[in-house]
């Protein structure tokens, strides 16, 4: 059990990272990852979502009938994002800004809908938490260090939270504007694969 | 049989429940979401457009309901002693609601300044209208005979150029709020005294 467990929770973490390896995902993660902070909040709100989607739908899973098996995992798949909306607006407010219409669009953001059919709907609420949490966590990584990655080429600076920069390039470095619009996403995320896939296969 | 009846009770408890769940949740976050919204939209707009207040005119804020509005107000008093008020209006832009912060002298009639607030504009391009303040300058000291339209709709308002639907969505809201201002000046008036 515990060694289970611990698979379900890592797999999310590098051998099914979700936009690299599932390649899922992909509209929030081209569109917010203009800096590492965008990044990180989406990723969070993103886990939260997960978490909960997961543990209701596994919960559920044996009384949903399963016509409407897709219709009840929305239903609660929006609830947890309009909470998680709701909660953003209240306590930080100018994440919410930045993020805007990206977190509505986590009801419809594959991944949250995959890991309740793949995932949830078949395996018990603690097994069905880990693989969120894992999944949550490695989105969450991969959003930031592409975040990192378009803000540092794009802007010189990597800031983690609250707008003070830890680290910025010297006075020399021309911000590669490229990179903070959006075909560069699509690039660096591009090269990102590539990497990972080199990396995967030695 | 069965299962179309378990079908339909399912997805109805299911919804009911969610929906009771995020009307409880929506009541409990308004006041703290409205204070945020004061914090980080209005707030700024409200400074830079009455930067020589001698009063605060968040904390003074007041609400009118009247002919059918309700607005919330914001009360000054300038620092050569004249009256002032800011408020709040929508327009729709390209992208959703676009709020205009307006601040007018109640004893000139005159316009002291407008500022974007809210608004979900393309950065860089209809974003301008909050960011660049070339845009919202030209309102500032017009009179309320004003027609606030763009000039490609016979108004006197310049557009900014790539960006005409944001300046039209601009320009509906300083209109509305010259309706609003002269339907509710007598009572904007009689509730600062």
């Amino acid at each position: 059990m515990a060694q289970s467990l611990a698979k379900e929770f890592t797999k999310g973490l590098w051998a099914e990272i979700p936009p690299f390896r599932l390649v899922l995902g992909l509209c929030p993660t081209l569109a917010v990852t203009k800096s590492v902070e965008n990044g990180i909040g989406m990723g969070v709100a993103t886990t939260f979502v997960l978490v909960f989607s997961n543990l209701l739908i596994s919960l559920l899973r044996n009384v949903i009938p399963s016509k409407v098996r897709i219709a009840c995992y929305v239903v609660i798949i929006a609830t947890f994002v309009t909470i998680v909306e709701l909660l953003m607006q209240a306590y930080t407010y100018e994440l919410f800004l930045k993020l805007g219409i990206f977190i509505p669009l986590i009801v419809v953001n594959c991944i949250v809908l995959g890991r309740a059919e793949a995932f949830a709907s078949k395996n018990g609420p603690v097994l069905s938490v880990a693989d969120g949490l894992g999944m949550g966590i490695g989105f969450t990584l991969s959003l930031a260090s592409l975040g990192a990655v378009r803000e540092l080429l794009g802007n010189g600076t990597i800031t983690i939270w609250g707008g003070t920069p830890i680290f910025e390039m010297g006075a020399n470095f021309l911000p590669f504007q490229f990179m903070i619009e959006a075909p560069g996403a699509f690039v660096g995320l591009g090269l990102m694969l590539c990497m990972m896939n080199i990396v995967g296969k030695k | 049989m069965r299962e179309m009846i378990s079908m339909i009770v399912v997805l109805t408890v299911l919804t009911a429940f969610s929906g009771g769940l995020l009307a409880a949740i929506e009541s409990g976050t308004k006041d703290r979401i409205e204070n945020q919204v004061l914090k980080f939209q209005k707030a700024p707009a409200i400074q830079a457009i009455f930067p020589e207040a001698t009063n605060d005119p968040l904390a003074e804020r007041f609400t009118i309901k009247a002919e059918g509005i309700e607005l919330q107000v914001f009360p000054t008093i300038l620092s050569d002693g004249s009256k002032a008020v800011a408020f709040e209006t929508k327009g729709t832009g390209f992208g959703g609601p676009v709020g205009l912060m307006m601040g007018i002298n109640l004893d000139t009639d005159k316009i002291i300044e407008v500022r974007v607030t809210t608004h979900s504009e393309t950065p860089g391009i209809g974003s301008r209208a909050k960011d660049n303040l070339e845009f919202v300058s030209q309102f500032s000291g017009l009179g309320m005979d004003t027609n606030f339209a763009i000039k490609s709709d016979n108004g006197d308002i310049d557009a900014m150029s790539g960006a005409t639907v944001t300046s039209k969505g601009v320009s509906v809201a300083a209109a509305q709020a010259k309706e609003i201002y002269q339907k509710l000046k007598p009572e904007i008036v009689k509730q600062i005294k």
